[in-house]
């Protein structure tokens, strides 16, 4: 059987400090984005950029914060099903409406 | 066995097969659902994205900075909670209700962020100067033809935006009001885990799952709100999307 | 540790009516949504009989087209939400902690409060009948439910009944994926599960991740038409293609959560009265996982005929093949499993084989619809209606007869009347063929569905007067079956424990199986353990009959709840007052609604799950 990883302090979860560090580098990236928004020159290159940008803050709140990383790998296959598929969903919907119109 | 007890100090009266707490099992769940719930939302408000025929567009109300500082107040109550949930684990119960206060604070402020933010797209009011338009969005020119038609110094329009007044009004509000009101159900949750730690012995180190159960729905409301503020707010104004 | 300030002292042993009202049991949960489904599924026949009465002949005045149009609308809603699917979650309920030896579902209360908030929202859409039923057809497309065209209570009462209906199975799935990862005994590995569960286990993820959307597309609609909101509104840019998508993604995984756990059943079926073990187990695992996959693909099959366009045709049309394949793969193994076996013909037996049938006679119906040319000369005709009973009532229906019978003994502690059963079964064959398959000629001959009535002469008098002739027939096997087991559940011969001399954990126990399944925990070395059991030589005493709780085994079961239902009923008040959301203060019931739920489930989180005085339980 497999080792109880349900939220236990002391199996390697990240210390107060780490915690802290990832905040900054959300912020950071945060204030990257807004940055790059006013960034005009951009042009069309806007969006995958901020599209990888919030895709990293994305994973460090689900990897750290919600403890992903350190937890089994199960939780992730169920987060992860239901976040690949919305986003199959909008995508696929997207495409049939340019389609449509 | 570790494990057993493990699961004993959890409050569950059997070991599992997986060695896994099943109401943890339950919210991962529950959360990978909610991607669905919040993805057909958020695919309605891309689908509808610009097909708006009146009214208000997002580049005519958005207010990116104003948007960013209550997107930096939501992440910063996420390392709050989080912090929250380390101190528990520590037996710092008074760091720990300190930290769940804070969080419990910065989501409200979040969310008078958005009650102010409504309330001001909906009483969005336009005032041109006839003689000196300046750049004008879509709907401000659309203003400006028929106000300023006639010979007059101001065209006007108190109309704003309400969910009745375009594609954009109707999605715009449902989805980040229905991420408000998960917020909302968060902060009356973290509450209540604030009240019952100052009863002995309801909130303890070992009883750290009822905690974390609402920090992973704490941070999903977060994710949520990183999705929304990118596609939403910044793609929202960005012409060329 | 019981703290919550409303404490009420808490049931202890119930018996008589308030033991099945507060009872967290699943076998007792199981029983209930059986018999409340299957209610369901009589008042859903009924309302298929009065329309199959009107059409028996052209121009007939029996019922009027406004109810006409609310009767085939409450059928399909009815069967689809409060019969086949409440059926399935019967035995879900009853059969899965069986079968994987535990001794009951992870959350005991959420289980219960997923029966009585089914029932609540199952009421909430029947009694709509009073002041006028929804009348859009089930999947009520946009424009007809907009305010505009249907101004009436009606359609509010299918919007928020269906929520409530939503939020019931949502927790029945959440429930049940939890106990079959969580709760299995030592040994039981994913690979040793009994296909029933397999399939269960497969429909509870697709649930999970498909009603969301309709859950969205119902909010949406109802913002729409209380508060005028653009959704779906054309004249400010909305579009009614809109809500086809979104029911439609949900609505296409939706077929497969009704007839997954058929081909379940029907795999539990199969093998035992074979008496072989099922043909490739792992590859009919694989059939299912990858029928839940590409069911995620194919959605706008059913818009073939809106003008999505040739691309978007053409792979709606390749994806609709494809998924055809793990269909008929399936259909192989049952096959290989039946071939060169010793056959018993028992009554469950020969439903699962009329399901093989019959669900390949839909399937075939099924390809035809796929290519989207062809699909353009049967949309909106009685060839869709053919179809769809096909795979529903040959194939559904059939499977959870099977499954009714085949688990009678078990959950009845009796034995049925085979010679009744096998009547019942001919007559239900011979009817649906009669009734269902005029249907293909009809609809190809051009009668379009969800008309009222027809004038003479356009050749349809002659396969619609058939076609209502055969429901008799049907009433009359139903009928058969409902004695048979209303009548053997009381007085049957008692059932052994395992009658069937069956493959699975559930025929281990006795017949009906104590209140704590197991006496102790089985270890399960392979798939169809019991029956490796029995080869092997290995004796195992079952006890004759079950003793209740904790009668000196010492096993602590979890304690029966008011808060369940008290949450449940909470759910159902507020469902109520958004209908009714002007009377006497606005929202006021709807709001006293929500403060009952909460208290319900403040109380319940309070509430120890095992003994009130024990102090180690939250």
């Amino acid at each position: 059987m497999s080792q109880d990883l349900s939220g236990d302090a002391h199996t390697g979860h990240p210390t107060a400090g780490q915690y802290f560090r990832i905040a900054v580098i959300l912020c950071v990236i945060t204030a990257v984005e807004v940055g790059i928004f006013y960034l005009e020159f951009l042009g069309h290159w806007m969006i995958p950029i901020l599209f990888v940008l919030s895709t990293g803050k994305f994973a460090l709140v689900a990897m750290y914060y919600m403890h992903l990383k350190f937890d089994h790998k199960l939780f992730t296959y169920m987060f992860v099903a239901g976040f690949v598929l919305a986003a199959f969903v909008i995508g696929f919907l997207l495409i049939l409406f340019g389609v449509y119109t | 066995m570790a494990q057993e007890h493990a699961a004993q100090i959890h409050g569950e009266h059997e070991d599992t097969t997986t060695g896994l707490n099943h109401r943890k099992m339950l919210m991962w769940a529950f959360l990978g659902s909610d991607c669905m719930f919040f993805g057909a939302l958020i695919a309605t408000y891309l689908v509808y994205q610009g097909k708006s025929l009146a009214g208000p567009m997002p580049v005519d109300v958005f207010d990116i900075p104003v948007t960013s500082v209550s997107t930096f107040v939501l992440l910063m109550s996420s390392m709050s909670m989080v912090l929250a949930y380390a101190a528990l684990t520590k037996n710092n119960l008074k760091g720990f209700r300190i930290w769940m206060i804070s969080t419990a604070i910065m989501g409200a402020t979040f969310v008078g962020f958005q009650v102010y933010e409504f309330s001001s797209f909906a009483h969005h009011h336009v005032d041109i100067n006839c003689s000196s338009p300046g750049e004008l969005t879509d709907y401000e020119q659309h203003i400006f033809d028929e106000g300023c038609s006639n010979g007059e110094a101001h065209a006007e329009s108190h109309e704003g935006l309400k969910p009745q007044t375009n594609l954009f009004g109707t999605t715009f509000y449902t989805l980040t009001g229905f991420h408000g009101a998960h917020v909302t159900l968060g902060i009356v949750w973290l509450l209540s885990l604030l009240l019952l730690s100052f009863k002995k012995g309801m909130i303890t180190p070992e009883k750290n799952l009822d905690v974390d159960l609402a920090a992973l729905y704490w941070h999903f409301v977060d994710v949520v709100w990183i999705v929304i503020f990118t596609v939403v707010y910044l793609f929202g104004v960005f012409p060329g999307f | 540790m019981s703290t919550f300030p409303i404490s009420i002292p808490r049931p202890v042993h119930p018996t008589g009516v308030w033991g099945w009202i507060t009872t967290i049991d699943h076998k007792r949960i199981g029983i209930l949504y059986g018999i409340t489904a299957f209610i369901m599924f009589i008042s859903g026949g009924i309302e298929a009989t009065l329309m199959r009465i009107q059409l028996a002949g052209p121009e007939l005045d029996i019922v009027s087209a406004a109810v006409y149009n609310q009767l085939f609308t409450m059928h399909g809603t009815t069967m689809i939400f409060l019969a086949i699917m409440p059926l399935s979650a019967a035995f879900f309920n009853f059969v899965i902690p069986l079968q994987i030896g535990a001794r009951d579902v992870a959350f005991p209360r959420l289980n219960a409060f997923s029966y009585w908030t089914f029932l609540g929202g199952a009421l909430m859409l029947k009694l709509s009948w009073i002041g006028g039923a929804t009348d859009a057809g089930w999947f009520g497309y946009a424009p007809l439910t907009s305010v505009a065209q249907n101004p009436g209570t009606g359609i509010d009462f299918w919007i928020i009944s269906l929520q409530v209906l939503g939020v019931a199975s949502l927790a029945a799935s959440f429930n049940f994926i939890v106990t079959i990862i969580n709760m299995r005994a030592p040994g039981m590995t994913m690979m040793r599960l009994p296909l029933f569960t397999w399939m269960s286990f497969i429909t509870a993820i697709l649930l999970v991740l498909a009603f969301p959307v309709i859950t969205v597309a119902l909010i949406e609609l109802t913002f729409d038409r209380y508060f005028m909101f653009n959704f779906f509104n054309v004249a400010n840019g909305g579009s009614v293609v809109l809500w086809q998508h979104l029911f439609w993604v949900f609505g296409h995984p939706e077929v497969y959560i009704l007839i997954l756990p058929a081909m379940g059943i029907v795999s539990e079926v199969l093998p035992v009265f074979a008496k072989k073990p099922l043909f490739g187990y792992k590859t009919v695992v694989l059939a299912g996982a990858i029928i839940a996959f590409m069911g995620w693909m194919v959605w706008s099959h059913h818009m073939f005929t809106v003008g999505l366009g040739a691309v978007a045709n053409a792979v709606f049309t390749v994806t609709t093949m494809l998924i055809a394949v793990p269909t008929g793969i399936k259909v192989f193994n049952w096959i290989g499993t039946i071939w060169g076996g010793s056959i018993r013909f028992t009554t469950p037996m020969l439903y699962s084989l009329g399901f093989i049938a019959m669900f390949l006679l839909g399937g075939i119906s099924g390809v035809m619809h796929a290519v989207s040319a062809h699909d353009a000369q049967q949309q909106d005709t009685y060839f869709v209606p053919a179809h769809i009973h096909y795979v529903l009532f040959g194939g559904a229906i059939m499977a959870i007869l099977s499954g009714i019978f085949y688990w009678f003994p078990k959950y009845s502690g009796k034995m049925y009347s085979e010679k009744q059963g096998k009547i019942s079964f001919w007559l239900i064959m011979l009817g649906q063929n009669v009734t269902f398959f005029p249907m293909h000629f009809v609809g190809l001959d051009g009668m379009p569905r969800r008309i009222y009535t027809y004038v003479e002469g356009m050749g349809w008098e002659f396969w619609n007067g058939v076609a209502t002739g055969g429901v008799f027939i049907l009433i009359i096997g139903f009928l058969l079956v409902i004695d048979n087991i209303g009548r053997n559940w009381r007085n049957g011969k008692p059932a052994p424990a395992d009658p069937w001399d069956a493959r699975t954990l559930e025929w281990s126990i006795a017949s009906p199986p104590p209140e704590y399944n197991f006496e102790e925990i089985p270890v399960v070395r392979s798939l169809d353990d019991w029956w490796a059991t029995k080869q092997g030589g290995a004796h195992k005493e079952i006890p004759a009959s079950g003793g209740s709780g904790d009668e000196g085994h010492g096993i602590h079961l979890p304690q029966p709840s008011y808060w369940p239902m008290v949450t449940a009923i909470g759910l159902f008040i507020a469902a109520y007052g958004v209908v009714f959301n002007d009377l006497i203060v606005p929202w006021g019931i709807a709001a006293i609604g929500l403060v009952i739920g909460f208290v319900g489930v403040y109380a319940w989180s309070f509430e120890p799950v095992n003994d009130p005085e024990e102090d180690s339980t939250h």
